[in-house]
């Protein structure tokens, strides 16, 4: 099973709480790799917000390939960061040669254009880069983002951690948000894409689960944008379902629960807003879920949420203290990063709820 | 003594032969009573017995008159096999067998120079069908758990209407962020994923028909199972038309238009709208070819329903005045739309076809959203009354042509808008839900049986050509006759329960389908649920191929 977590915080916090989250768990899953979405990024990041930041993890020639298309395009570097790794001999990680974190100015076109065009050019911009450095498997890109950073590896999460110098807590690399996951997919092929958090367009997503209606979400997916791709883990759907009913459709984050755990029929048809949802489950009746699952999601405008499958067969419980909320799969991990919080306030959701914390840490649960 | 001379017609020539043990007969008479098909006669035989009484040999000949009962001897009134003497006869004196050296086919073509008509099902039996190749082979073990079929919930409702693509939905959140709507959409209906199909009063007796339709109403009012019923064309009682349990029913309209002036007639008066109207292009059992009723069954409340004289009613093969697709959605769908001023969903009942999907992207790439249902029928389903040659050698397998249609829409990221509603042979051999759950999972929304209805109410035939005489009006079971005292066999409460019972029964089983692949709503297109031996099979349903 899955372990996955999150924590956002009022202060910026370093990568090495998402760790010690992670490796409390590690007893509940099988240590084969970490990965982690960075949000509302502080330190070496922090003045450059509102400029994109592009996450990939590739070869010498992959570097070469990723800039010319950059370049093409005219995008304009304003600030690179690579890890300093920890190359010991005894580390289990598979390493790729170089992890790029790099931030550009738009090109000169798109200066005056609007937020959406600029969000669709960088979108552009990461299906190609990824479908360029797809062809030798000269590289993986993971995010093309403002204020938003991705890091995924393969290997054993305490030994990733050393590898990049994560356990050693600075002010340089720190993110107000942090959603972490330890284990690589074992569905299907073990490939650096199947591991979550999976990101598209500021929307990031990691799940503990199976998607039973995989196969239904993927042939509809397909269709609906280009950038549902890969599907090389059942738990991308949820992330095309949330892009798609909030980014695409425009609807508030409380339907999404509604299309992939619509409420039973009898139940619909006691409601006020009963022509909708009878409407939503018919029309995005390929968007519903099936099986255990239980989703964490981050919004664009920094909104951490969580809700589950509508038989609740996943776990996750949620802490918080003033400064910062934990949610997790188990409540080790939030004892891990919380151990002096009111445990008595800790949140365990139920079938149909969200639970979303925005940017002052109010939480707001929503009774589907 | 008849004389028979070799070229007659004679019990060997017929599909069936009645063996008769005249030893263990009574002579009650209760085989003949029950023949409908005058299939046997009571006659007088003269025997010949040789005997000895004395204490030394002294064979004397003895004749008698022993009276028997015999085959009728005739192309019209022959024996179907029904088996109802034996059923009847309480001595298990009389009983038919299958004869092998069966003539039939080439006498009555020869001694009538007319087609051979039946009912029933396609007769020729090949390799084994293609949905008993197909397992559900995904069970949910510990990663996903399996549900408990007992104590979880199932949410079984299939749609019946158009529905729109997600980004056509005229919705857009108010200040508070709920989303709102003030725009017209399509009907839709959420019902039960098996609809009892379109039989109509004339094909079946007003006794079967009522039956079924108290059944539908049951299952609704009392079991909570949303299953509908389509009229088939025939029309229905004006009492049943001003009733509320008209939501039951969904209105079928065909090449004939039969019944539809007492349909129309009968609108101001309606108090609910009906479940759905049916356009019926063609019908999988004699695709091609329009419906057929012999004047035998034209009895008068047929001709009063159907507002004809009592004649052969011949169903034109095709709607006349519909010369294309985009003709049929102008006319048919928006008058019977505006018929019911858009509150009832309108969907079109097909054969399945080799060109099946040309006409399903047609109706789906339509950009009015009009067409609320595909109902697409296979070869493998029954039928009132048919020419043999259509019933065994045209049409098209349903597996396949549902999977193409579904996938057509799935590469157009269309699946769903226009619901897939599949039949053709579903619960050939008793289980409909197993059926029904494969075709779900390979893409349809729902499923529609008929011919199994009318086995639940104690129809005998079968598809190795056992009785399958719904055409004569003769139904010994009086499923499909106008004759008073043969429908009056049939008790249409006792055929009710049957059908609820039935209903009841397979729901249990469709939940034992979905516990264990752990899923709780219907999983339309999981075709990664299914698994196939048969190789041919998997690869062209695209599915998993197991050995």
């Amino acid at each position: 099973m899955c372990r996955i977590g999150a924590i956002k915080s009022l202060d910026y916090i370093h990568p090495s709480l998402a760790l010690k989250l992670m490796r409390s768990q590690q007893e509940g899953h099988d240590n084969s790799g970490f990965a982690m979405v960075m949000q509302d990024l502080g330190g070496n990041f922090e003045p450059y917000k509102h400029l994109p930041t592009l996450s990939m993890a590739c070869t010498d020639a992959g570097i070469r390939i990723a800039e010319n298309i950059l370049h093409e395009i005219g995008f304009r570097r304003i600030v690179q960061w690579s890890p300093e790794t920890n190359d010991w001999p005894g580390l289990n990680i598979s390493a790729m040669p170089n992890y790029v974190f790099e931030t550009f100015n738009y090109p000169y076109a798109y200066e005056n254009l609007g937020q959406k065009e600029k969000e669709e050019l960088l979108l552009d911009t990461r299906l190609q880069l990824r479908e360029a450095l797809e062809e030798n498997e000269e590289g993986f890109v993971y995010s093309f983002w403002p204020d938003l950073i991705t890091l995924k590896e393969i290997g054993d999460p305490h030994d990733i951690g050393t590898y990049f110098n994560l356990w050693e807590a600075d002010d340089r690399f720190t993110a107000k948000i942090i959603t972490a996951q330890c284990r690589q997919n074992t569905n299907y092929d073990i490939v650096r894409y199947a591991a979550h958090p999976f990101h598209v367009q500021g929307y990031t997503v990691l799940a503990n689960g199976e998607n039973t209606f995989y196969l239904k979400n993927k042939e509809f997916q397909q269709g609906l944008h280009r950038s549902y791709i890969g599907f090389e883990s059942d738990s991308q759907c949820f992330l095309y379902t949330l892009h798609y009913v909030h980014r695409q459709l425009g609807w508030p984050l409380n339907y999404f629960k509604h299309v992939i755990t619509p409420l039973p029929f009898e139940q619909i048809d006691k409601r006020s807003d009963k022509k909708q949802l009878l409407a939503m489950r018919q029309s995005l009746a390929h968007l519903e879920i099936n099986g255990p699952n239980t989703i964490i999601g981050l919004l664009p405008d920094n909104t951490l949420f969580t809700c589950c499958d509508a038989k609740k067969l996943r776990p996750i419980v949620i802490g918080h203290d003033d400064r910062m909320v934990v949610f997790s799969s188990e409540i080790c991990g939030v004892n891990e990063v919380l151990p002096d919080r009111d445990w008595e306030t800790d949140i365990y959701p139920g079938e149909r709820e969200t639970i979303a914390i925005n940017d002052k840490l109010e939480v707001q649960r929503w009774k589907q | 003594m008849e004389t028979v001379k070799i070229n007659n017609v004679t019990a060997n020539d017929l599909p069936w032969k009645i063996i008769y043990d005249n030893e263990r007969c009574t002579m009650c008479g209760s085989c003949i009573a029950a023949c409908s098909f005058r299939a046997i006669k009571m006659k007088v035989e003269k025997r010949r017995k040789v005997v000895s009484e004395g204490n030394f040999p002294e064979p004397k000949a003895k004749f008698s008159a022993v009276p028997v009962i015999r085959q009728v001897n005739s192309i019209r009134d022959y024996c179907r096999g029904c088996g109802m003497c034996e059923k009847v006869c309480p001595n298990d004196a009389i009983r038919p067998e299958r004869n092998p050296d069966s003539r039939h086919p080439i006498i009555t073509r020869c001694l009538t120079g007319d087609s051979i008509k039946r009912g029933g099902r396609k007769n020729l039996e090949g390799a084994i069908r293609t949905l008993d190749s197909i397992r559900v082979g995904r069970i949910s073990q510990m990663t996903d758990p399996s549900l408990d079929a007992q104590r979880h919930t199932f949410d079984l409702l299939a749609p019946f209407g158009r529905i729109l693509p997600p980004g056509e939905l005229p919705f857009a959140p108010d200040k508070d962020g709920k989303l709102i709507t003030n725009t017209a959409t399509p009907p839709v209906n959420m019902i039960y994923p098996i609809i009892i199909g379109d039989m109509s009063i004339g094909a079946l007796s007003w006794r079967m028909w009522e039956a079924v339709a108290m059944a539908t109403a049951y299952l609704n009012e009392e079991c909570g199972l949303p299953v509908r019923m389509s009229s088939g064309e025939g029309g229905l009682p004006r009492r049943l038309l001003r009733s509320r349990y008209l939501k039951y029913m969904i209105l079928q309209i065909a090449s004939g238009h039969f019944g539809w002036n007492r349909i129309v007639t009968s609108m101001p008066d309606m108090i609910e709208d009906p479940a759905g109207i049916l356009i019926k292009l063609g019908q999988g059992a004699k695709p091609g070819d329009g419906g057929l009723l012999q004047s035998g069954k034209v009895a008068p409340h047929i001709q009063a329903i159907r507002g004809v004289p009592k004649t052969d009613l011949l169903r034109p093969p095709n709607h006349q005045g519909l010369y294309s697709i985009e003709e049929s959605v102008q006319k048919m769908f928006l008058s019977m739309n505006a018929a019911f001023k858009f509150r009832v969903p309108v969907a079109i009942k097909v054969a399945a076809s080799s060109t099946s999907v040309s006409v399903f992207n047609n109706l789906v790439r339509d950009p009015y959203n009009i067409v609320g249902g595909f109902f697409l029928d296979g070869i493998d389903g029954g039928t009132g009354a048919a020419h043999e040659v259509s019933l065994d050698h045209t049409g098209h397998p349903i597996a396949s042509k549902l999977r193409d249609c579904y996938l057509a829409a799935v590469s157009q990221g269309r699946q769903g808008q226009i619901p897939l509603w599949a039949a053709g042979g579903l619960g050939k051999t008793g289980d409909l839900a197993a059926d029904a759950f494969k075709m779900i999972c390979l893409g349809a929304n729902g499923v529609f049986s008929g011919k199994l209805i009318l086995q639940m109410a104690g129809c005998v035939g079968n598809d190795i050509g056992r009785c399958n005489a719904c055409n004569t009006g003769l139904c010994p079971a009086g499923i499909t006759t106008q004759e008073p005292q043969l429908a009056h066999r049939l008790d249409p409460e006792k055929v009710a329960q049957n059908i609820v019972n039935y209903f009841l029964a397979m729901d249990q089983e469709f939940k034992k389908l979905m516990a264990p692949i752990g899923n709780s709503t219907l999983p339309v297109g999981r075709a990664d649920a299914l698994i196939s031996t048969d190789h041919a099979v998997a690869e062209r349903l695209q599915i998993q191929h197991v050995c």
